[in-house]
């Protein structure tokens, strides 16, 4: 996918520890596209004779970059990576879960560690997942830094009592005394007729949790960059991984980076429309905007990241540019993402805004297995295309 | 006793101070606390007490009644023995000396023996066909068909089963046809989950056979609440839920069997102890003996018995339903089995287990077999009638599948329905705008 995703500089998190409540841009942080964007924004006139944009997706970089730097890795092996790196750097990190010590994970997320770091530190748990987030909450608070593992999100439910009245509330009503910094993560989200107990977006459950963070990973790229931040985060982080995007393909420097927890990613600089997505979204998105070029759009898409807390301040930018602005979620209607990322555009940038906010989500429905009923329950990029003609051709 | 009451309901503080135990005594009535008159007769209580001898003085906490000992001794973590495996027949198929052969007469043994061929032959097909592609996904009951058959025989049409989902042999025995199970399996519009579950996810009203659901052991607190409900209504029923020995970890099975014996349900726990969770192998998930040493630990009736023995299986199911039953009161019990197969279609357990072991336990130790020699012992059961069953099973297997794949898939008209029992305004929209993008995009922008 993306090959503008190599930077040329050592990424660093805007702040060590814990989130910042606002995010802070130095310039070896940003990709260089955006640092294009920035250049043209500053000239209105140049506007008029710009000519199309042609590509989809951001393009490659314009400083030399020879073929053979950085490494082409799938999603999957980048988080693993990620993992490997900050347990070798960090003898406290340690890994729990179902199946993930000599078996290497159900997708393979820790394949090898085991054998690497010792069984110990990559733990195979019984069947028990209120159980063994229990305890990797209890081991971070004392000391470890754990990466608990959902054999698949949903399962997560079981353990929703442990994040939400420990891991997310601990901190706060200790004083400030005992920290957690445990990182809850794995596959969610709707995949390939998984059924309906398979197919969870648990971030719209957990989104209400005070004290949580929360990113979703789409790339290989930001899978490994957020896997390093959220272990070096002091706060219960949770990474939702995306089942169906484990097999992504993608360049990916060689040199360490760590990604910001709380920035959105600017994917595609455009002026017509602000599309916020994430996870598996983005890349429906990404189809669609292939058939919007096409036709003469210009959509500026973001990929969020951060699901809790919000990064206004790029997504604040690009509205105050665009004026206009489309959520593609996988979650349900009600209650997701969406919803709330509608509510605080409302709140703070409703002068900006040409018209309402809209979103495109999943049915409110359990997910069914039959293939047909499951494709008409999640967003299609042909949605994506009718959505986004209506708001600009002014039908909605 | 006659001077209990009065400890009971109290005294001053100073009057009670002998030991610990008349402390706690005190302390949980203290809210009956008096002063005064019954200060003296306090004391004469203490005092009387004091003069028993040591060793008649029994343990009256509430939380528990029993001897007090001056020695201490730690229990250890595991008893001198494990807990004997019952069966009836050995591993070729031959009746043990002194063992009582349940009342199973030639067609009843017949038919247990022809599901159990019909469920071998349905797991090997379609794991094929998902090889091939033509289904997403399955999951075999492989090695484990004599306890999916056995004890399915040994329950009546009125019990209600919560099963985990290795258990298609429950639900065929009990008349779940090959199309039905098929139907289900390529989530056509005939199926009874209208294609909402994923294959081997079957579920019959009809049958007392509750959908499955894919996440471990949350059957288990089901089965409890239907147990009281069959108590409640004083039928002539139990519940009857299955899990394996990973489901045993998770913490719905202690608060299942925990509440079972509290509430003194009649539901039957029977834990398919096949040695695998995934590559989880079972001394990884518990350090005790097994599972049914816990049913002590709960106050429940518990049994271990060699799941593959196909008599044995019944015999146990047989008795402890009569006991649930008759007597309103949980049973435990672990057949001990090995999953031959993998864990399912997304799982290659050569990764963790050796080729040899799957081997040894599909062939030497197949349950099927081994009741088929006990039938054939008895003359039920010829080489002949094999070759045939066979046969048929594979046709009858091979026609429900073709005839499956052959139907259409649920129309978007059932994706909004049975969420509630009737569509709420959001349903309806949703509904509404789905058509509306349906029939307004061509099919080249269809989805993947």
């Amino acid at each position: 996918m993306a090959a503008a995703a190599m930077a040329q500089k050592v990424l660093v998190p805007c702040s060590s520890s814990s989130s910042c409540g606002k995010v802070q841009f130095s310039p070896s942080r940003v990709h260089t596209q955006a640092i294009a964007f920035g250049g043209e924004l500053s000239q209105s006139s140049s506007r008029k004779n710009k000519s199309l944009a042609l590509k989809a997706v951001a393009g490659e970089t314009s400083a030399p970059v020879t073929a053979k730097s950085g490494h082409e890795i799938l999603l999957f092996d980048a988080l693993r990576e990620g993992l490997e790196e900050e347990m070798a750097r960090d003898p406290t990190v340690c890994v729990m879960g179902e199946d993930v010590g000599h078996y290497g994970g159900s997708y393979k997320v820790t394949k090898g560690l085991a054998e690497k770091f010792g069984d110990l530190r990559v733990l195979d748990t019984p069947i028990c997942e209120n159980s063994f987030t229990g305890m990797g909450i209890g081991a971070a608070m004392t000391g470890l830094r754990t990466v608990v593992e959902g054999m698949n999100m949903g399962f997560l439910l079981l353990a929703y009592n442990q994040i939400s009245n420990n891991a997310g509330m601990l901190h706060y009503t200790s004083g400030g005394q005992f920290k957690i910094p445990v990182v809850i993560r794995g596959p969610g989200g709707v995949g390939k007729q998984l059924g309906a107990e398979h197919s969870q977006r648990l971030e719209s459950y957990f989104q209400s949790v005070p004290g949580l963070q929360m990113v979703a990973c789409s790339t290989p790229y930001n899978a490994k960059g957020l896997m390093k931040a959220a272990i070096r985060s002091d706060n219960p982080v949770i990474l939702y991984e995306h089942v169906l995007l484990y097999n992504l393909k993608e360049r990916i420097p060689d040199e360490e980076y760590v990604l910001c927890l709380e920035e959105a990613e600017l994917v595609r600089p455009g002026k017509d429309i602000t599309i916020l997505t994430y996870s598996r979204m983005r890349h429906f998105v990404l189809q669609a905007a292939k058939t919007l070029v096409e036709r003469g759009y210009d959509p500026e898409i973001i990929d969020i990241r951060s699901l809790k807390p919000f990064d206004l301040f790029t997504i604040g930018n690009s509205i105050k540019k665009t004026h206009k602005v489309l959520i593609v979620e996988e979650c349900m209607r009600t209650g997701g993402i969406g919803a709330s990322l509608r509510a605080a555009i409302v709140d703070n940038f409703w002068d900006f805004l040409d018209g309402r906010p809209e979103c495109l989500s999943s049915q409110d429905v359990p997910t069914p297995y039959a293939a047909t009923l499951e494709d008409a329950t999640v967003v299609q990029p042909a949605q994506i295309i009718v959505k986004v003609e209506q708001m600009l051709q002014g039908l909605i | 006793m006659g001077l209990l009451p009065l400890l009971l309901r109290g005294a001053p503080k100073r009057f009670l101070r002998a030991s610990g135990s008349y402390r706690s005594l005190y302390e949980s009535n203290s809210r009956r606390r008096r002063h005064g008159t019954d200060a003296a007769a306090a004391d004469q209580a203490v005092n009387s007490r004091a003069d028993h001898r040591p060793d008649d003085q029994m343990l009256d906490f509430p939380g528990a009644k029993a001897a007090f000992t001056s020695r201490m001794e730690f229990i250890s973590p595991n008893a001198a023995e494990a807990v004997p495996c019952f069966r009836i027949l050995d591993d070729l198929g031959r009746a043990l000396d002194g063992s009582d052969i349940p009342e199973v007469d030639s067609s009843l043994a017949v038919k247990m023996y022809h599901t159990m061929v019909r469920l071998q032959t349905f797991d090997s097909i379609f794991y094929e066909a998902q090889r091939q592609g033509r289904i997403s996904f399955y999951l075999t009951n492989i090695g484990e068909e004599a306890l999916n058959v056995a004890s399915a025989a040994a329950l009546t049409k009125d019990d209600v089963v919560f099963p985990q989902y290795r258990e298609h042999g429950v639900l065929m025995w009990r008349g779940f046809t090959l199309d039905e199970f098929a139907n289900q399996c390529f989530s056509n519009e005939a199926g009874h989950g209208k294609g909402r579950q994923m294959p081997i996810h079957y579920g019959s009203e009809k049958l007392n056979y509750f959908t499955i659901s894919s996440p471990i052991a949350t059957q288990l607190p089901h089965a409890v609440g239907a147990a009281y409900g069959l108590k409640m209504d004083r039928k002539n029923a139990c519940a009857v839920t299955y899990f394996g020995d990973g489901g045993s970890s998770e913490g719905d099975f202690h608060a299942a069997c925990n509440f079972a014996a509290v509430l003194e349900a009649p539901v039957l726990f029977v834990c398919r102890n096949n040695g695998y969770a995934i590559s989880t192998p079972a001394c990884e998930q518990y350090k005790g003996d097994g599972i049914v040493v816990r049913g002590r630990g709960y106050g429940m009736t518990s049994i271990r018995v060699d799941g593959n023995d196909a008599l044995a299986v019944f015999k146990a199911v047989s008795a402890a339903r009569k006991l649930a039953v008759e007597q309103s009161k949980p049973v435990l019990i672990e057949a001990m089995t090995y999953r031959v197969g993998h864990h399912s279609t997304s799982d290659d357990s050569t990764k963790y287990r050796s080729g040899e072991e799957i081997a040894h336990w599909r062939s030497v130790r197949d349950p099927v077999l081994r009741f088929r020699r006990w039938l054939e012992s008895n003359a039920w059961w010829s080489v002949e009638d094999e070759k045939e069953l066979r046969g048929a099973a594979r046709k009858e297997v091979i026609s429900a599948m073709n005839q499956a794949e052959k139907k259409n898939k649920p129309p978007l008209s059932e994706l909004f329905t049975d969420v509630y029992d009737t569509l709420p305004r959001n349903l309806l929209e949703q509904e509404a705008t789905l058509r509306d993008t349906v029939s307004k995009n061509p099919p080249s922008l269809a989805p993947h």
